[in-house]
């Protein structure tokens, strides 16, 4: 291996990454959500934002390129940024349809579980929140098959509007008109 | 090699017997990581192993990643690691032209690396040798940076020799490698 001049560095060197995008600023201009990535920029470290864009830099960072390649640079950029702000709008869509469910299930006359439905959709790991619920609620909690496909988390007891409260409080990302809560009268004889 | 988002599976922790050989082997590898080896992975620290799809595992420090390695292939070092230890990698630098296709997952071609703005190993351009003085031969894990940035925006496994490329100046440079923003990158360590 060579000799490197600049091991004098002081190291580990502390390195920004941009809040929207997580690249280092200086690549936002490349992720497709420059006018975000650039506000936050604003935000956080004024100092860099001068840096990154003044005028004279994104004047040089032009003139590398020829006009064509240039040309092409921007349709491609322009593509990405449509492309990027249109997934947002269909999470976003998808978040508003979504539902939480919340329901009571009779196992056993006067013997209940708790399933929980639909909180994959606003990008929760159902796995994690099954062992929260678990922990917060000191019973046992799992993550079971729904028979149409996807999953559940099956809760032990009656907790339902224990469970509405925390995943409302908790997870401000679900709104509360989002959250319902049902009572399911499933039962086969036996009881 | 992480174009898609990926899952991680099964989080493992690493017996101190392997663990002392991973670090080894990681400055075998890197030896100028060797002033630094204790800050990366300190001797009394648990390192946790993840393993990912398509038999890729990714050594870590509590919630940092620091290695990733396909099957038993070279140990190659996470991005977030190169930002914080730029100068212990060898380097070359890719022209502003092809920072887009880089970053979206493209194989990188060598005349990114032979035209104006890329730097080869003995670059005449090259006044500070920060992209050192030797050859680099194929198989040779490298740092790509960006001309006109600081930080580096991929790390892979050399395809062609840089003597090789001096003189071809086409064709492919890297295997597919991790990049910034790709699936390895926006990994969540929880």
């Amino acid at each position: 291996m060579t000799e490197v001049a600049s091991s004098a560095e002081g190291f580990p060197k502390k390195v920004t990454y941009c809040g929207v995008c997580s690249l280092p600023p200086e690549y936002c201009e490349f992720g497709g959500t420059v006018k975000k990535c650039e506000e936050w920029l604003k935000q956080h470290h004024p100092d860099m934002h001068e840096k990154l864009y003044s005028q004279e830099t994104i004047e040089q960072n032009l003139s590398t390129l020829s006009l064509e390649a240039q040309k092409r640079a921007e349709k491609d950029s322009q593509k990405k940024a449509a492309k990027a702000a249109s997934a947002e709008a269909k999470a976003q869509e998808q978040r508003a349809n979504s539902k939480v469910l919340i329901k009571r299930v009779e196992r056993n006359k006067r013997k209940y579980v708790t399933a929980v439905q639909g909180l994959e959709a606003f990008g929760l790991d159902i796995k994690k929140v099954a062992k929260d619920f678990g922990k917060k609620f000191a019973t046992g909690s799992s993550v079971t098959k729904v028979p149409g496909g996807g999953e559940e988390i099956t809760v032990q007891g009656d907790l339902s509007d224990d469970i509405y409260e925390y995943v409302v409080e908790t997870y401000k990302d679900i709104p509360e008109d989002n959250v319902e809560c049902i009572e399911d009268k499933k039962k086969k004889g036996g009881g | 090699m992480f174009k898609k988002d990926i899952t991680t599976g099964a989080k493992s922790k690493v017996k101190s017997s392997a663990q002392r050989g991973i670090r080894a082997k990681v400055l075998e590898e890197y030896p100028r990581l060797e002033p630094y080896i204790e800050e990366i992975m300190p001797k009394k620290e648990q390192l946790d192993l993840v393993k990912l799809p398509d038999r890729v595992s990714v050594y870590t420090l509590g919630s940092t990643p620091l290695f990733f390695q396909h099957m038993d292939d070279e140990l190659l070092p996470h991005l977030s690691l190169v930002h914080r230890y730029p100068s212990c990698f060898p380097r070359l630098r890719i022209d502003r032209g092809a920072i887009r296709f880089v970053l979206s997952g493209a194989t990188l071609m060598v005349p990114g690396l032979t035209s104006l703005g890329g730097r080869l190993p003995n670059d005449p351009e090259d006044e500070e040798g920060r992209y050192g003085e030797e050859e680099l031969d194929a198989g040779e894990v490298v740092v790509i940076e960006a001309e006109g940035k600081e930080n580096a925006c991929m790390v892979g496994v050399l395809k062609m020799g840089t003597a090789e490329m001096k003189k071809v100046k086409k064709g492919q440079a890297f295997e597919a490698g991790h990049y910034l923003g790709d699936g390895l990158w926006g990994l969540n360590l929880g």
